[in-house]
């Protein structure tokens, strides 16, 4: 009901007219909720749909927001919907220009969690990647520093993935301490 | 940039700034290649300060995360309060009251004050200018006053609730803060007249550190850093939210993007947020400060200890697995923070528990940009610049 209704007062936004009209095969679902599009695209054509989203003069998304992860592996229903792709790599993107929002997510299997990182578009994306690399073990190819940057270089595992524990073993042991002047 | 030096020819010599140094305020590292005095590369390092803010927030309710939000910006906590509730609540589709739209804008606000001038105290001490120390932090004193008397507390406000505020304005509030919007613009006149045409702050500050306005979008900076690039933009103007299209400010915006403007911008932001705040309190309105809604937020106590639906109330709302519970989706709301754009996105799956909270943290991109604006210039700039951004380490590393 809700939707026919909206469809009918508002006509499509320019951005999604236009990415049907470009990236027509890389639409995964799109979607607006509480006021912000929501774009799901195919990890193989993400780049270039964010490549389009900023370099177009008409949309011009040249702010990058944030970019971080979602580990859907305890939301079935999330799950099932994109072919059980445990990661959503959550882009937000802003446009000065049209002052508008816009959320881009991208499905990453476990089996193969590269993803073409953003950082040749974006300079803000660099950190923002490599915290997405510590946390959730996202990698993004082509990165030109994918290292840890909140956790320490040495740390095992990837904290904001689900099935780490919030306390537990593990986490104390992999830190080097100094052994000889204790 | 080059500051009128020829490069020395000598061997590099690598300089390690933090992660314990004075000028840090909090801990993080910056590794400065140096050929003389000239920086020719700067290596920020972050993450001393980790805290797994992100983690806690899919194990607390969320109440119950509000007091982690304080420990982000502590410069600002009520700021940080204000746009995670929003986010919160924003993803239950509900709307608090005017009165307490009206207080949540008056109390960020005073905290934009606030931050503004432990910033302004703490990046003129780094250069020398101790004066404006003491002067910044006889202001901010008054301020933190009337925090201690609204929340209770001076840093951990956690003032603002999911669905309204831990209680409404003391009585004697507005005498206080109108006497502080009074006093406040002719004591930062005296401040002005310490720093904006003295000399040493000039050289010190004009030109150092310089960002152009498309580097800045680049990079991802906001707020004061980015209006004083020169882009004049404002997310409570752009997208204005809890009635912040119903007072009106000016957007101070610089040209030079340097460590001068950002302290220019910084100045004027603080005389705007007086006006706003003198507008606030002139258009208070009357009516209750939290949603009338029993599933939200908490009954009064006398409800809660004399009337069995309050005490069922109140004992659903603590309960786990019994209080707030947005419908399953996902939500991005983003504030205009004193220090940039604050973002919480929020993916909940309709349980009393966050299912992710991620925090979009101004500090963070700032620091990313550091090394554009160091490198190629005098180390001894190193500091003017760290200051100038505002570099709050417990929100840089969450």
């Amino acid at each position: 009901m809700n939707e026919e209704k909206e469809v009918e007062v508002q006509p499509k936004p320019l951005v999604l007219q236009k990415l049907e009209e470009h990236h027509a095969d890389a639409l995964l679902s799109q979607d607006e909720t509480r006021g912000t599009l929501v774009i799901v695209v195919r990890k193989e054509q993400a780049y270039a749909v964010l490549e389009y989203l900023k370099t177009d003069p008409e949309l011009a998304y040249t702010f990058l927001v944030d970019v971080t992860a979602v580990d859907n592996s305890q939301m079935e229903s999330e799950l099932m919907q994109f072919d059980y792709a445990r990661f959503m790599v959550v882009y937000q993107l802003y446009s000065y220009q049209g002052q508008c929002r816009l959320r881009v997510k991208v499905p990453v299997h476990e089996n193969d969690l590269s993803i073409p990182s953003v950082a040749g578009l974006w300079r803000g994306a660099n950190w923002l990647e490599r915290e997405t690399y510590d946390m959730f073990g996202i990698n993004f190819d082509g990165h030109p520093d994918l290292r840890r940057i909140l956790m320490p270089d040495d740390f095992d595992g990837h904290p904001l993935r689900k099935d780490y524990p919030l306390r537990g073993r593990g986490e104390r042991e992999s830190f080097n301490f100094d052994k000889q002047n204790v | 940039m080059q500051g009128g030096l020829e490069r020395a020819t000598g061997e590099k010599m690598v300089l390690n700034f933090g992660p314990q140094h004075p000028a840090t305020h909090g801990t993080l590292r910056i590794v400065l290649e140096l050929d003389g005095e000239s920086v020719l590369k700067a290596t920020p390092h972050a993450g001393y300060l980790h805290t797994g803010f992100e983690k806690l927030g899919e194990h607390l309710d969320y109440n119950q995360y509000i007091v982690v939000t304080d420990r982000m910006n502590y410069l600002s906590p009520l700021s940080n309060n204000f746009g995670y509730v929003l986010a919160v609540e924003q993803l239950l589709g509900i709307e608090v009251p005017k009165r307490c739209q009206y207080i949540r804008i008056l109390m960020a606000e005073l905290s934009r004050v606030a931050d503004h001038l432990l910033w302004l105290g703490t990046a003129a001490l780094d250069l020398g200018a101790f004066s404006v120390f003491l002067y910044s932090f006889r202001e901010r004193e008054k301020l933190y006053s009337i925090f201690e008397k609204t929340t209770g507390a001076r840093l951990t406000t956690s003032y603002t609730r999911v669905g309204g505020v831990l209680r409404d304005l003391y009585d004697g509030c507005e005498e206080d803060v109108r006497q502080f919007t009074n006093d406040f613009p002719k004591a930062l006149k005296e401040t002005h007249t310490l720093l904006t045409r003295n000399r040493i702050w000039m050289d010190r500050t004009k030109g150092v550190g310089p960002i152009a306005a498309d580097d800045a979008i680049n990079y991802g900076l906001t707020g004061p850093c980015l209006r004083a690039a020169g882009v004049a933009h404002d997310i409570r103007k752009a997208e204005p939210y809890s009635s912040y299209d119903e007072v009106t400010f000016e957007v101070p915006v610089g040209s030079n993007g340097d460590a001068y403007d950002r302290y220019l911008v910084r100045m004027e932001e603080m005389i705007q947020s007086c006006g706003i705040i003198t507008q606030v309190l002139d258009n208070m309105p009357d009516g209750p400060v939290n949603v009338e809604d029993n599933k939200i937020t908490m009954p009064n106590k006398s409800d809660a200890y004399g009337h069995i639906e309050g005490l069922i109330h109140h004992f659903k709302i603590v309960m786990d697995g019994h209080g707030v519970q947005p419908p399953k989706g996902e939500h991005y709301c983003a504030t205009e923070s004193p220090n940039g754009e604050l973002g919480f996105y929020i993916v909940s799956d309709g349980s009393g528990t966050a299912y992710r909270i991620r925090i979009r943290p101004p500090s963070f991109l700032h620091f990313q940009a550091l090394p554009h604006m160091l490198e190629g210039g005098m180390v001894s700039d190193t500091v003017a610049v760290l200051g100038s951004l505002n570099v709050i380490a417990g929100e840089l590393d969450r």
